[in-house]
């Protein structure tokens, strides 16, 4: 292995050298400092007598002096399911004091893409015990849903929710056979706080989930450039449990915020022509990078369902980050401030929300037969609910005929009753559509256009519209 | 892809860099898009620069590891892709390499580097039946013989446009019926030339045509809002902008499934793995409702998926069209679904960045226009160069960076495709599907194509579109006030038209994609819904001039039925209507 001492250039967490012998992209460095640090980097761009690398632990302490090793190989990931139960930095050094890690395998970071002939198309139903996500917004295995949020709400409630309550109904079902041992969580964080960390660590710990699950901590104090390796650990690891070990894993990973913020700053110190609002052109492709390594792969036991977690700056889901995802992902959770502000729990605005692998794994023989229809009619009702209310502001309730304040009812009721259910509570799919039909029996049935005829026989209940009316 | 064999490989270069899919090499002797083979592996790329010494190459590939002073080798061929039976039901990369076949020579579900495979099987062996004798005179494109490629298409099998000159003529010495490989002659010309069932084109390159004709027969979609509103010809270009979530793919997906074409191009180019997986799973077993036989079997997918190489996402849209151009050349109507151009744009950008070319618009390179403009031209309805008739109908999906349609992309699109099916997210959210904005969406083909729709479906066709149109107009210019003072301050008679123009929208445009019935509307049902809500229409009208309220007429038990007819079987539908027509009449009748 050579060793240079010809750093010429260091800008931001970039450093150039010059090399008399070939160099590989995306290879691994070493640069030593003057007062013994080493740090780790990868070759950005290679040509004939010079390197760029960028360096994963910032750049402070590197000056002229410091020493440049190529390890000529690229970034690899020590994989076993040892890890299960441990810590590690952003960088996959353990930080627990836990032994040290013997592993089993060395992965490259940067995953092949799955051969989409390989796929097998995710249709299995995780009931989740969430209303607005099992009933509205169903998650099945192998998916990546974000959940979209803004700073201060409570998006990691919400996560933990999902992790603790995730369960398969079938298995559930035929207890005995050790199948929820196969089940791991790897946690991906990007630049939290030590107070976030806290949250999710002491929620791993007390409920005892911190042993099938690997935790990967880049914290907000800890180097940014570290944070574009992170996720490609975690999801090493993931896929490592996964397509060797047969787990069904969740990988959860916050924020890709802080994620992206660490492309872009990497960009502005290469001087990129900048993409939207400054961030790179290559973003896309980046996060497509990660996001697509969530799955199930035909004759594979395991799988990989990710549940990102990212901030809208200002709220803004037409900011690059949550837009890119969003054209990636399948689906998104949004959490709302509004709902937030009402006071209702977990606070999720069904309406921009989506699941697009929820219509393959609902309906008979699945979740329930009448599911689709149920969230098709909710989705309308509610959407419907929503205009009034800005309508009534105006011209007040008495304006309204009686099926617009029905509708104003029903989604209020909505949210009061459907959406939410607090952080505790773990409601099966039953209970979940049985709300629903509750709450759908509030409006005549004639408007009920979504349901077929003898579904609405067989739930609706005709007592309640009665009631409603009577109420008036 | 088609692969250069050994004697075309001359180890020729060095590596002097490498960033990302771009790499440099001196000493390298090759022609601009020719495909050469990269480093230690042999990544497959192709030249996009040439300067001085220096020749660019984009590769299809992951670069990790590869260094400077590796050798590149070039095949002295353009990118060009293998055409000839096997084609059709069949899924490839950007760059035509068969994805099954990758899965079995890597051994592995995950995408490996350095293994290539020629795009059509080599050995599988084929029936080849002549159409034409020894002795008779043949041009360029002429069908010589026919292949049952699958259970729905007859392959033609076509002397190569490059074989001869433009009005050249030559004499067929010998052709064979029997079974061959792709590779055996089945025939001989007296110029020398032997004719095998494959032929190698450049993707890059238009396969010729005598002639463009404008087009006046639909691509009949099977989905309302198209056919009734704004239809698109075969042989025409649309574009489906939206933001995520929208439904582009659906859309897509469901034109690919219905649309009454004979052959379906279906490129995924830059999105999701599961959506092709998707299609994979379902179009072996849904039935084309043209002939009956799986749809697969009119089909050839393109996979180039966002987490795949990103060069092999700028190809993997002149690999889809060159393939449909051939099918067009068979006399085939070839349907070409590009999800999403946008994807193809941005990997455009990224590889001209890293060119360090000047940025145009929002870094895109200041060819977009063109680029765009150059595969929707390749699109058309054509007299073939062996006379037949064929077409090529390319429909784009557009992913605007936040919705925006102000962007690059979507502008440059619109300049060029003639249908434009805008995607809105209040649509979407509100779970109406498809979320074709009908105030914003336009087909400028709806005139040329009515003669055949009146002929063909209903003398009505046109008439009745346009009082559809205009209640949806009234409509919108109504909701504004509503808005503002609520319903119930309108006038009885605008009430009405808020009442119809309801059903309009949620019985006639909203269409349930994932229904098993209410996926496909042939346009003789488009037709009859419409026809349903007219009756209602005039019936509600007559009831409301002979003094019965406003809210009555909105009570009777017979109207929401005509929500339920979409996902009535087709067979059922206008009994059904009929039915509710009766019921409305008699309602209504019973109220004055
Ligand atoms: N015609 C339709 N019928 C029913 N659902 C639809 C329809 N179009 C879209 N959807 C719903 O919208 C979701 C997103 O559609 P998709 O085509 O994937 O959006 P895009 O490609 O624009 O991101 C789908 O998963 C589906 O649930
Ligand atoms: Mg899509």
């Amino acid at each position: 292995m050579k060793e240079y001492k010809t750093i010429t250039e260091i800008s931001g967490p970039l450093v150039f050298a010059e090399v008399d012998e070939p160099v590989g992209y995306d290879e691994i460095v070493e640069i030593e400092t003057p007062d013994g640090e080493t740090k780790r980097g990868q070759v950005l761009e290679t040509s004939d007598g010079l390197v760029s690398i960028q360096v994963f632990e910032g750049t402070d302490g590197i000056d002229r002096n410091a020493s440049v090793r190529f390890i000529g190989e690229t970034l690899k990931m020590p994989v076993t399911e040892d890890l299960l139960g441990r810590v590690l930095d952003g960088s996959g050094r353990p930080i627990d004091d836990g032994p040290d890690i013997v592993p089993e395998e060395r992965q490259d970071i940067v995953g092949e893409a799955i051969n989409p002939f390989s796929r097998e198309y995710p249709e299995e139903f995780i009931q989740t015990g969430v209303s607005a996500i099992d009933g509205m917004n169903t998650l099945v295995r192998g998916q990546k849903l974000p959940i979209f949020s803004s700073a201060g709400l409570p998006h990691n409630d919400l996560a933990l929710q999902i992790a603790r309550q995730a369960t398969v109904p079938e298995e559930a079902e035929d207890e005995g056979d050790d199948d929820d041992s196969e089940f791991a969580v790897i946690f991906g964080a990007m630049g939290i706080t030590q107070e976030e960390a806290n949250e999710f660590m002491d929620d791993f710990e007390r409920t005892g989930a911190l042993e099938r699950s690997v935790v990967f901590m880049n914290l907000a104090d800890d180097p940014a450039v570290e944070r574009t390796v992170t996720p490609r650990l975690a999801l090493t690891t993931a896929e490592y449990l996964a397509f060797e070990k047969d787990y069904h894993v969740l990988v959860i990973l916050t924020d890709m915020t802080n994620y992206c913020e660490a492309l872009r700053e990497i960009g502005a110190a290469r001087e990129e022509v900048p993409g939207r609002r400054g961030y790179p052109g290559y973003m896309y492709t980046d996060l497509a990078q990660i996001y697509e390594r969530a799955g199930r792969i035909k004759g594979e036991e395991g799988s990989i369902t990710q549940i990102p977690i990212l901030t809208m700056p200002s709220n803004d889901i037409t900011h690059p980050i949550p837009d890119l995802t969003g054209y990636i992902t399948e689906g998104q959770i949004i959490v709302d401030p509004d709902l937030n502000s009402q006071g209702v729990t977990p606070p999720v605005n069904v309406l921009p929300s989506l699941s697009r692998l929820m219509d393959d794994g609902i309906g008979e023989g699945l979740t329930r037969e009448d599911h689709g229809d149920v969230s098709d009619q909710l989705y309308a009702a509610y959407a419907e609910g929503e205009d009034k209310r800005d309508l009534v502001n105006i011209v007040g309730r008495e304006a309204l005929s009686d099926l617009d304040n029905k509708y104003l009812d029903f989604a209020d009721r909505f949210e009061d009753e459907f959406i939410e259910q607090g952080f505790k509570q773990n409601r099966d799919i039953d209970g979940t559509l049985d709300i629903g039909w509750d709450l759908l029996s509030m409006l005549p049935k004639d408007v009920l256009s979504r349901i077929d005829e003898d579904l609405i026989d067989e739930h609706y209940d005709e007592d309640a519209e009665a009631e409603e009316v009577t109420a008036d | 892809m088609s692969q250069a064999t050994e004697s075309d490989v001359r180890e020729d270069g060095v590596i002097e860099s490498v960033s990302g899919p771009v790499v440099t090499a001196v000493d390298l002797d090759a022609r601009m898009n020719d495909v050469v083979y990269v480093g230690h592996e042999g990544l497959m790329g192709e030249v996009i620069e040439i300067e001085g010494n220096i020749t660019t190459i984009q590769v299809y590939e992951e670069t990790s590891g590869v260094s400077p002073g590796q050798p590149v080798e070039s095949t002295g061929a353009p990118l060009s892709v293998d055409l000839g039976p096997g084609v059709l039901d069949t899924i490839y990369d950007g760059v035509q390499r068969p994805l099954d076949v990758l899965e079995d020579k890597m051994d592995s579900a995950f995408l490996d580097r350095g293994v290539d495979s020629p795009g059509i099987d080599l050995e599988k062996s084929w029936e080849f039946t002549p159409e034409l004798e020894e002795g008779d005179e043949v041009t360029r494109g002429e069908v010589i013989g026919i292949v049952p490629e699958t259970e729905s298409i007859d392959h033609k099998v076509m002397v190569p446009p490059d074989a001869l000159e433009e009005g050249e003529t030559a004499e067929i010495v010998s052709i064979e019926s029997g079974n061959f490989t792709v590779e055996q002659p089945v025939a001989e010309l007296d110029t020398g030339e032997e004719i095998s069932m494959r032929q190698e084109w450049p993707v890059r390159k238009q396969r010729p045509a005598a002639e463009k004709y404008t087009p006046k027969k639909p691509l009949v979609s099977g989905q309302r809002i198209l056919d009734g509103l704004f239809p698109i010809a075969k042989g025409g270009t649309a574009a489906i902008p939206g933001p995520f979530g929208s439904g582009k793919t659906v859309a897509q997906q469901s034109l690919a499934k219905f649309a009454d074409a004979d052959i379906v191009v279906y490129i995924g180019c830059g999105e999701r793995g599961n959506e092709m997986t998707e299609v994979i799973d379902d179009f072996p077993e849904l039935p084309d409702p043209q002939t009956g036989n799986p749809l697969m079997a009119r089909t050839c997918l393109i996979a180039n998926t966002s987490n795949m190489p990103v060069a092999a996402r700028e190809s993997c849209i002149y690999t889809g069209i060159t393939i449909a151009e051939y099918y067009r050349d068979m006399g085939y109507d070839v349907a070409l679904m590009a999800d999403s151009t946008s994807r193809w744009a941005e990997a455009m950008r990224e590889i001209s960045s890293r060119l360090e070319e000047m940025p145009g618009e929002e870094g895109y390179p200041a060819y977009l226009a063109a680029r765009l403009a150059e595969f929707y031209e390749r699109a058309g309805y054509y007299q073939t160069i062996n006379g037949k008739e064929g077409s090529v109908t390319a429909i784009g999906a557009v992913s605007p960076p936040g919705g925006d349609f102000s962007e690059p992309v979507t502008q440059n699109t619109l300049r060029i495709v003639k249908a434009f099916w805008a995607l809105d997210s209040d649509l979407a959210e509100r779970r109406h599907f498809p979320a074709i904005n009908w105030n914003d969406s336009y087909s400028l083909y709806r005139d040329q194509l009515d003669e055949w729709f009146e002929s063909n479906v209903d003398q009505e066709w046109s008439s009745q579109r346009q009082w559809a149109i205009d209640v949806l107009d009234e409509e919108s210019e109504l909701q504004e006030i509503v808005q503002l003072v609520g319903k119930d301050a309108l006038p009885d008679d605008q009430q009405l038209t808020l009442e119809v123009a309801r059903y309009l929208r949620e019985a006639w445009l909203q269409q349930n994609a994932l229904h098993g019935v209410d996926r496909y509307s042939p346009p003789e049902k488009t037709f009859r819904i419409l026809q349903g809500i007219k009756t209602f229409n005039d019936e509600a009208f007559e009831a409301l001039e002979a003094g019965v309220p406003v809210d009555e007429i909105q009570n009777i038990d017979a109207t929401p039925q005509l929500n339920r007819i979409g996902t009535t079987p087709d067979d059922e539908a206008d009994e059904f209507v009929s039915g509710i027509e009766e019921d409305i009449t008699e309602q209504l009748r019973e109220l004055y």
